[in-house]
């Protein structure tokens, strides 16, 4: 029996009538019609999915929409206010954080989960902090300098110089 | 893949939800962390017909030491612990289990509770209070009954917890002044189910004599193990580098871990004897 949730997302307050078995992920992509949270594995493992749920980052493909009732979702999408780039996309787009970009949402809403409880963490503390979130493509060393530029913005601090290599 | 269709509710109270429990029968399954139960439903080997979502009720989330014991509420996710004071001081085998269980995102969604009642040897805090000797409080339409750890785990994917019973607390005796505790597991990857994990709470005496022993294991065998004999072998002892050798040996030899993709019989084995060693040494220098 299907049922009806009241949610925010991204600010906004929606309604919508959905299957209990309706992954939050699903609801996102496809009744939402906000595609930047990807679905990346199947067995819960590579962080594709990550959102913000009550400012808690999660793994969406394992979490049901029905259970984001009354709740308040974040996606990457609410990162970008008014064209401009958040420190977090900054620091991406500066340190080349990403190739093919598939796992780089979900790095980018853990890292705002990440940077909010720890605003000047180490390499170690970023490395062990982005460990559901699997990449194919970089190496991580790019990812880990993206996060360590965007904590230096966020701080207000002097940024870190980035590689002219991939300038 | 998607679960199969099912039917959902999400009472607010601990009695609303004993009901549907009971109304249900074994057609329903309890929905808390999800992080065991979402990814089977949507590999459906899990197709329960009805989920009762236990996330909405309040007072089921706590970490406290009251009357003797470390209390810890079922639906405490594994994040707060690494939040919390008690358990940082006094515990911090806890905080050993769970940065090694998952990740990030899933230590958000993933409760204490969850972790024993799925009835899986593989996860780590049974283990963990196998060497605590906790007790676990079952709650039911007629009252709370409490099962010692002991008596918890029958097998794969089965506990003590009845149908429509929901695990609501798990508690640990305070442990004497010199206590040491610590928890480590082997793994393939970042995240990954434990090759072997060994979980180890040791006290002493003044005179530095072994006066508590108790060790768990991790996925080496179809139950979550005690290391029964590795723990008579250093009671009542200085906990010498040969009493450590011969526990150490005991759990390798008392375990029965499957050959899988995480190693042969042997490998498990010889790598159960080298964490039990470092274990027992990790929490003798907690005391």
């Amino acid at each position: 029996m299907n049922k009806e949730i009241t949610f925010t997302i991204n600010g906004d307050e929606k309604t919508l009538e959905v299957e209990p078995r309706l992954l939050l992920v699903h609801m996102i992509r496809e009744n939402l019609d906000l595609t930047g949270t990807h679905i990346g594995c199947d067995t819960s493992h590579c962080g594709a999915c990550t959102v913000l749920l009550d400012g808690k980052s999660v793994k969406s493909c394992t979490i049901l929409a029905v259970q984001a009732n009354g709740k308040k979702i974040r996606t990457v999408e609410s990162l970008a206010p008014e064209n401009e780039y958040d420190a977090i996309q900054e620091g991406f787009k500066e340190n080349h954080g990403l190739h093919c970009g598939f796992c780089t949402p979900g790095i980018m809403m853990r890292t705002v989960e990440l940077l909010e409880k720890n605003p000047n963490p180490t390499e170690e503390e970023i490395r062990w902090g982005i460990s559901g979130n699997l990449c194919r493509c970089t190496g991580y060393n790019n990812i880990v300098k993206s996060i360590q530029y965007a904590a230096a913005k966020i701080r207000g601090d002097e940024l870190p110089a980035t590689d002219p290599v991939f300038v | 893949m998607i679960p199969a269709p099912f039917d959902y509710s999400c009472p607010s109270t601990l009695n609303e939800a004993l009901e549907l429990l009971q109304k249900h029968g074994e057609d329903a399954k309890i929905l808390a962390g999800g992080h065991s139960l979402i990814p089977m439903m949507k590999l459906r080997v899990a197709s329960p017909s009805h989920l009762v979502d236990i996330n909405e009720i309040e007072g089921l989330s706590y970490i406290k030491e009251e009357d003797g014991y470390l209390r810890i509420g079922a639906l405490t996710r594994e994040v707060d612990l690494e939040n919390s004071e008690v358990i940082t001081t006094t515990y911090p085998i806890f905080l050993d289990a769970t940065k090694l269980i998952a990740d990030p995102q899933v230590r958000n969604r993933g409760t204490l509770g969850g972790n024993i009642a799925h009835g899986d040897a593989a996860n780590d805090h049974p283990a963990v209070f196998l060497s605590l000797r906790a007790e676990v409080i079952i709650s039911g339409t007629s009252g709370q009954r409490t099962v010692p750890i002991d008596e918890f785990f029958f097998g794969f994917y089965t506990t003590a917890i009845q149908e429509n019973e929901i695990l609501t607390e798990i508690r640990v005796p305070i442990p004497a002044t010199k206590t040491g505790n610590a928890y480590y597991k082997m793994e393939r990857k970042m995240g990954d189910y434990a090759t072997a994990g060994v979980a180890v709470q040791l006290s002493v005496d003044d005179e530095g004599s072994c006066v508590y022993a108790g060790i768990g294991l991790t996925n080496v065998n179809p139950t979550p193990l005690r290391a029964s004999r590795s723990e008579e072998a250093l009671l009542n002892t200085k906990l010498g580098p040969e009493d450590i050798a011969k526990a150490a040996a005991y759990a390798s030899e008392d375990c029965n871990p499957s050959a899988d993709l995480r190693g042969d019989e042997e490998y498990k084995r010889a790598i159960v004897k080298s964490i039990t060693k470092r274990v027992i040494n990790a929490a003798i220098a907690r005391f």
